[in-house]
């Protein structure tokens, strides 16, 4: 038998009576405001047999085994921290998809910010390099004459095709060192 | 008979491969011009042998050739006739015969549109792509025979899975895939410049349609992903930082860096170094991708050990592009800087700082996608790395470049002066601000995710505004005219940027105010949600082609009092067994009504969820504004322009001594 209809035969025994036709339909949960917390918590929680999956959203038989389990817990008392500990203590850090912050995984949440910082310097020092250098020499008069020539023989003239930005044209490329 | 057909035929293709891939390399080095003049037609005859591969594959499938072990794993009898053929690339080998044909017509597409390029160039970029082709037709032959047959013959196929039988999965893969292989293009180009030694503006004009266009495509593909993740996965849910979905966001971010520096490099003539690096990386990423993917080492590091040839072999083929190609650039690349200089508050500036953003935010994605797989790997232990991670820091990396969005196209090239910008935004910024800041009150009291994604979004599309009427400042009264000429090009950028506010409106919206409710409903019970009222009308048995549906009826009313029907399904797959919630969505422009059918408790009562999903439409409507602008820049006729001024034989000498020094 599926998991799925096990849980509903479970759920069709703890309903005494079915609800009568015109009333509005009754939350899923016995208590709504426990299963606002659950799923809360849930969300960050992976379900640890699925592919990628948390556990609000599984409905693996596991999934739905240990979110009865979470829900015991918190019935008894336990707080969301204590929760997640007992978790933590069976499953590991894997069942957490907000990775703990501990020296295994510095490098995993301080990385980015490193990139940031590695970008920003290489970024200042291009900017730096290029405000320092030199205006493009002047254009020399072969190359001139080999544009005039250009314009000439061009059958397609760009008319009415108006350059991106107007009154910066595209200064000739130069060579370091 | 067929099937052999197929096989014979890539093997074939295999060969061809080789050829490109290798003599007119060597023309172009020699200067052969019949070596160079081989590129042409063996990409060509590629193609059409890859072409008749896939046929005979998808043959395979609408025949239901159970022989093929390919089909009889992936097909079933009653499996309906679009979903046999999209099921062609439903499974690993068919979807690595895809890839090689997707890059196959690629590499047709250059040789057909680039008859102005100079032929050593276009001999180098087919060259590179028939290198590349030759990788992944070698992985199809000897790790991953699609035409494999299998005795004796079962009487039927193990149906498709059933996720897969959906239409967003006809057409997210081959659009992903032409967006990942066609920054080969990208990256093809940027070897053969390497290779010429000439790195410069007329290079970057070449290979920016390409990319462009890969670009476009790509980022269909990522939302047709995310789109059938939405409707099919029955929890509504439109991105879960799963690395699935990652890998196909990091060629995304890259090549959205690619094509921001490549503008400044075909431009100014500056960058064009770090071009070259990006159309490197963003290929490689695309090839990361694949083997994330394909390689079984995301379900499990040990999974991948056990039976490593696949992934190995894409690891191989990884690490020879990766190195390579930075071989090739640790050769040439430092021996010049083009460009002349700019200010450090300009044009160019600005699009280094989205590059320096966007490539931090790419570094995070990549960090938190492999760092479980390392450490798993290294055996220091398994850790989970999910949505909670990636919120935290990608949204950081990505706001400020967010913001530039909205000042880059308004700031001059070379020269830009902030004084002056500054004050001619001041409606744009004042305006968003004050209104992402009231907004949330009016809601439910202040939010300052929503003020900070509505800022952005609003900020980005005023500033849109702002560049049209910048355009138009000096037009006449023939104002409107003037408007639709402008270039395509400008167009498809504002076009794009427009869609990112409209993308970030979604995003911002769905994630604060969604709201859903999990009740059990007997017949003729209701549900009230945001307004909405909920009336369940019962399940009833509605067969299938290949499975059984239980399918509820939902009348659903309106705060408005407009009334219209839902039917959500639990559907039985006949041949897998396999269960699967098929949702029901009303689709509206400000809102979405989204209702899962949960599991039957007895006596006609369900369990239902029911979400109220605000604005989520424009999450799909942006990336699709975004395409369209990468479509319109890309078919910007100057680029078209520039080509026709080439065939003039004068010009061939002109512009390559004016524009492209030589490596010394």
């Amino acid at each position: 038998m599926s998991p799925a209809v096990l849980v509903a035969g479970a759920l069709v025994f703890m309903m005494a009576l079915p609800l009568p036709a015109s009333q509005p339909a009754l939350p899923t949960a016995d208590d709504p405001v426990l299963e606002a917390r659950l799923n809360e918590l849930a969300v960050d929680l992976r379900c640890v047999v699925c592919q990628n999956e948390s556990l609000a959203e599984s409905r693996a038989s596991l999934a739905l085994d240990l979110r009865a389990e979470i829900r015991g817990m918190m019935r008894n008392g336990l707080t969301d921290e204590q929760v997640l500990e007992s978790l933590v203590a069976r499953y590991g850090d894997f069942v957490l998809y907000r990775p703990p912050v501990k020296p295994l995984t510095y490098a995993l949440w301080g990385g980015p910010f490193v990139f940031l910082l590695i970008g920003i310097g290489l970024a200042a020092a291009t900017l730096h390099r290029r405000r320092s250098m030199p205006e493009p020499e002047a254009v020399s008069p072969e190359a001139l004459r080999q544009a005039a020539r250009l314009l000439r023989t061009d059958p397609v003239s760009p008319a009415g095709q108006a350059p991106d930005v107007p009154g910066t044209p595209r200064p000739p490329l130069q060579q370091e060192r | 008979m067929i099937p052999e057909l197929g096989q014979f035929v890539v093997i074939l293709a295999l060969v061809v491969a080789l050829i490109q891939g290798t003599l007119p390399l060597l023309g172009a080095q020699r200067g052969d011009e019949r070596l160079m003049a081989l590129a042409r037609p063996l990409a060509q005859a590629q193609f059409t042998l890859l072409l008749l591969a896939f046929s005979a594959l998808a043959w395979s499938f609408l025949t239901h050739d159970f022989s093929v072990k390919n089909v009889a794993q992936n097909s079933f009898s009653q499996l309906p006739a679009i979903y046999r053929f999209t099921a062609t690339w439903g499974s690993h080998e068919g979807s690595l015969l895809l890839w090689t044909v997707i890059l196959a017509g690629w590499s047709a597409a250059v040789a057909v549109f680039s008859r102005q390029l100079p032929q050593e160039m276009v001999a180098r970029v087919l060259a590179v792509l028939g290198l590349v082709s030759v990788g992944f037709l070698a992985l199809l032959v000897f790790t991953s025979n699609p035409f494999e047959r299998l005795f004796p013959i079962p009487a039927d196929g193990r149906d498709l899975n059933p996720l897969l039988q959906d239409a967003g999965m006809i057409s997210h893969p081959p659009l992903l895939y032409m967006g990942y292989v066609g920054f080969s293009v990208a990256f093809a180009f940027a070897i053969a410049a390497l290779l010429s030694g000439r790195l410069d503006a007329a290079w970057a004009r070449w290979s920016r349609p390409w990319t462009t266009t890969a670009w476009t495509f790509l980022t269909l593909g990522v939302a047709l992903g995310s789109w059938w993740a939405y409707r099919e996965l029955g929890w509504g849910g439109w991105w879960f930082w799963d690395p699935t979905e990652n890998a196909s966001l990091m060629p995304w971010l890259a090549g959205t860096a690619l094509i921001h520096a490549l503008a400044a490099t075909e431009k100014r003539g500056v960058f064009s170094n770090w071009s070259v690096l990006l159309a490197i990386a963003t290929f490689s990423l695309s090839l990361l991708g694949t083997f994330l993917v394909r390689s079984g080492v995301l379900s499990s590091v040990h999974a991948f050990a056990v039976d490593p040839t696949r992934g190995l072999f894409i690891l191989v083929f990884l690490g020879l592009v990766i190195g390579g190609s930075m071989t090739l650039y640790a050769l040439r690349a430092p021996r010049m800087v083009a460009g002349g200089s700019f200010a450090w508050f300009s044009r160019e500036s600005l699009l280094l700082a989205n590059n320096v953003f966007l490539i931090a935010a790419l570094g995070a994605v990549l960090l938190g996608t492999l760092y479980p797989l390392f450490l798993d790997a290294l055996g220091l232990g398994k850790i989970s790395v999910g949505p909670q991670y990636f919120n935290a820091v990608f949204v950081p990396l990505v706001a400020p470049a967010l913001f530039l969005v909205g000042i880059g196209p308004l700031a001059r090239w070379k020269k830009a002066s902030l004084p002056d910008l500054m004050w001619r935004l001041k409606w744009a910024f004042g305006v968003a601000l004050v209104t992402a800041a009231l907004l949330p009150l009016t809601l439910d009291g202040m939010n300052l995710q929503v003020t900070l994604g509505l800022f952005l979004a609003l900020w980005i599309l005023f500033t849109v505004i702002k560049g049209f009427a910048q355009r138009l400042q000096h037009a006449g009264p023939d104002r409107w005219r003037q408007l639709l000429r402008l270039p395509r090009a400008f167009w498809g950028m504002q076009l794009a940027h427009a869609g990112l506010a409209i993308l970030v409106v979604g995003v911002t919206m769905v994630s604060n105010y969604e709201t859903e409710r999990d009740v059990r409903m007997p017949i003729g019970s209701h549900v009230e949600l945001a307004g909405y009222r909920f009336v369940f009308h019962g399940v009833e048995e509605v067969p299938g082609p290949n499975y059984l549906a239980g399918r509820a009826t939902m009348e659903i009313t309106s705060p408005h009092g407009r009334s219209f029907m839902l039917y959500p399904e639990k559907r039985n797959y006949d041949a897998s067994g396999a269960i699967m919630t098929q949702a029901a969505v009303h689709y509206g422009l400000f809102r979405d009504v989204y209702i899962s059918l949960g599991d039957p408790l007895g006596d006609g009562v369900w369990t239902v969820r029911v979400y109220h999903k605000p604005f989520v439409g424009w999450l799909w409507a942006g990336a699709l504004l975004l395409a369209m602008g990468g479509g319109l820049a890309a078919a910007d006729p100057r680029y078209r322009m520039v080509l026709r001024r080439r065939r003039v034989p004068d010009a061939e000498p002109a512009l390559a001594s004016a524009a492209a020094p030589e490596v010394r």
